[in-house]
This record gives C-alpha cells, sequence and structure tokens, in this order.
C-alpha cells in the first residue's frame, strides 16, 4: 500500500468516517467532523505507522489529508 | 467469577482508548466490576459515553475538578444511580504546556504551579471526601496515577513533577486518615506511555525509545499491564496494601545508572 492509501486508512479508522468521503483536498476539521482531539491522535497515528515524528509546530500545519501525505512523503525515513 | 465481582468503581480521566484510565476500566470490567464514569468537558463526553458503552455502563457523568463544588456535585449525582462505593480511580492531571518544558526555574509561574498542584493532587483529596461517605461500610479503595517525575528529575516534566510529589503525600497522608475506617489509597506509578496527555509532553518519543532501550525488561509498558495492577489494587486481593506507590514500568525505578551499552 503506498503512503496515500495508508494515510486515509487511518483517517479512516481514527475518525470513523467512511473511506469515499476521505478525499485527497478534504480538511480534517472541516469535511471530516474532526475536534483538537481527534487531530492529535490522528497525528499519533501517523507518527506510529510510519515512524516518524511531527513535531507541534508542524502539526499545527496539518489541515487536509493532503497535506499529511506531503508532510510524511518528504520525512518518512525508509525502514 | 472476576475477582471485581459485585465492585462498583468510579473512573476518571478517560479521553480515549489510547488514556491510561481506560486500561484500567477495561481490566476491571473484565474482573467483573461495575464501572461508573466521569468527563471534564462537552467535548470528551461522547468519547467517554462511547467507552461507556463499550464497557457495559450507562452511568456517565460531567466532573471538572477545578472546584469543589463540581465535585460534589457529581458524587451527587453518582448517588442518584448508586448507593454505594467502592473505589474511585483518579487520573487527572494538567499543568500549562509552556510550563512542560526548559528550564523549570525560568519557566514556571505562580499560577501555572497553583494550577497544577490543584487540579493534579489536591483534586485525589477532595474526591475522597465526597466518597468516603459512599465507602461507610464497604472495603473502599482510592486509587491515583503517579510518575516517576514525584521523586527524580525528569527532562521537561518540571511542575508536573513537583505536582505528582504532592499527591504522592497524598496518597500517604489519606492512607493514614481513611485506614481505620477501612479505606485504602493507593498509587500506580506508570512508566511512560502515549496518551493524549503524554503528547504535551516536550520529547515524549525520544524518552519512550530511551526507556524501551535501557529499562530491565527492554520495552515500554501499556495500559493494559497498568490496568492489570489496578484491578488488583482496588479488589480485595490487596487488602493489606494502603499507601503505597506501585511501579509498573519494567523496572525501569530500581536503576541508578542506564544507558552505558546504549550510550
Amino acid at each position: 500500500m503506498g503512503i496515500a492509501e495508508r494515510v486515509k486508512s487511518i483517517v479512516v479508522e481514527q475518525l470513523g468516517v467512511d473511506e469515499e468521503e476521505v478525499k485527497t483536498e478534504a480538511s480534517f476539521t472541516e469535511d471530516l467532523g474532526a475536534d483538537s482531539l481527534d487531530i492529535v491522535e490522528l497525528v499519533m497515528a501517523f507518527e506510529e505507522e510510519f515512524g516518524i515524528e511531527i513535531p507541534d509546530e508542524e502539526a499545527e500545519k496539518i489541515a487536509t489529508v493532503r497535506d499529511a501525505i506531503d508532510y510524511i512523503e518528504a520525512h518518512k525515513q525508509e525502514a | 467469577m472476576g475477582f471485581l465481582t459485585g465492585k462498583r468503581v468510579l473512573i476518571t480521566g478517560i479521553a480515549s482508548d489510547r488514556s491510561i484510565a481506560y486500561g484500567i476500566a477495561q481490566a476491571m470490567h473484565r474482573k467483573g466490576a461495575e464501572l461508573a464514569f466521569t468527563y471534564q468537558n462537552d467535548k470528551l463526553k461522547s468519547r467517554v459515553e462511547k467507552v461507556a458503552e463499550e464497557l457495559g455502563s450507562s452511568i456517565v457523568i460531567p466532573c471538572d475538578v477545578a472546584t469543589d463544588e463540581q465535585i460534589a456535585e457529581t458524587f451527587t449525582q453518582l448517588k442518584q444511580h448508586w448507593d454505594g462505593l467502592d473505589s474511585v480511580v483518579h487520573a487527572i492531571a494538567f499543568a500549562p504546556k509552556e510550563q512542560l518544558e526548559g528550564s523549570i526555574v525560568d519557566n514556571t509561574t505562580k499560577e501555572g504551579s497553583a494550577l497544577a498542584h490543584d487540579i493534579s493532587a489536591y483534586s485525589f483529596l477532595a474526591m475522597a471526601r465526597y466518597a468516603k461517605p459512599m465507602m461507610e461500610g464497604r472495603n473502599g479503595s482510592l486509587l491515583a496515577l503517579t510518575y516517576l517525575g514525584a521523586v527524580a528529575a525528569i527532562p521537561n516534566y518540571n511542575v508536573m513533577g513537583m505536582a505528582k510529589a504532592s499527591l504522592e503525600a497524598g496518597v500517604r497522608f489519606m492512607a493514614a486518615d481513611l485506614g481505620p475506617q477501612g479505606i485504602r489509597v493507593n498509587a500506580i506509578s506508570a512508566g511512560p506511555i502515549r496518551t493524549l496527555a503524554a503528547s504535551g509532553i516536550t520529547g515524549f518519543r525520544k524518552m519512550l525509545d530511551h526507556f524501551a532501550k535501557n529499562a530491565p525488561l527492554r520495552r515500554n509498558v501499556t495500559i493494559e499491564e497498568v490496568g492489570n495492577v489496578a484491578a488488583f489494587l482496588c479488589s480485595d486481593l490487596a487488602s493489606g496494601i494502603t499507601g503505597e506507590i506501585t511501579y509498573v514500568d519494567a523496572g525501569w525505578n530500581i536503576l541508578g545508572m542506564s544507558g552505558l551499552e546504549t550510550a
């Protein structure tokens, strides 16, 4: 599975939304109904899945599914 | 039949399925306890309701420990559901995020310190005061969650370490005070666990890695492991234990020096 698919499946699981709703341009808070705690959990799940650390100031900039994919692609350490 | 069958336990401090309190609730449920839950604010309400439902409970009550009145109100509401109470699990702590990094001397404010102590330590005492009448004639027990920062200097933990020291002292004083009435008071000092609350601690992931490399068991601990010990401490199996800080930390606290192999 590519990074985009893995990110989307985490979003589906964490936010309890349908797969079809998780479009690349979707905003976590505006389109997918996430609150601030959901976002923290989502970031934690990304960190665990991809073995990266997303600092708070970077996490604040991750607003859409695309933001998450872009950040992870740029920072993922190949195991 | 589980060793908590017939026990009624009030669980505070659940924010998600990563919460230590969730691990405790799960373990207690498995051992037959009846559970009630509190939530701090509306944002957390639906999250706690979800957990309650999963664990067969319909008792979900607001409790913001910021004032005694609200704590009293929580127990007034609990009394409408239960005529008695066996245990309270206190899994509540707070310090302003900007005070959980850097220099404790430079960064700690009077207000931040007062708030950290109030929410993280005093509130346990206050809950005990209102829980006590409901524990009359039962083998009651109170359980708090603490951390090694209470007794040793841990990077960034800062004023929260002071608050946890206060909490641990409270455990001993409360145990002495409530012992004659048959109420036991204990705390679990868990190793670092990735919870929503821990996400507020600077460099937490590094801490987890370091811990896993150096703890005697060479790994981190889980909320399930803390939950199992919590279930034991609140059960009659632990009837002889009070005023105790029990470490669930893969043995970390017994080390005097670590990291030589990995340095």
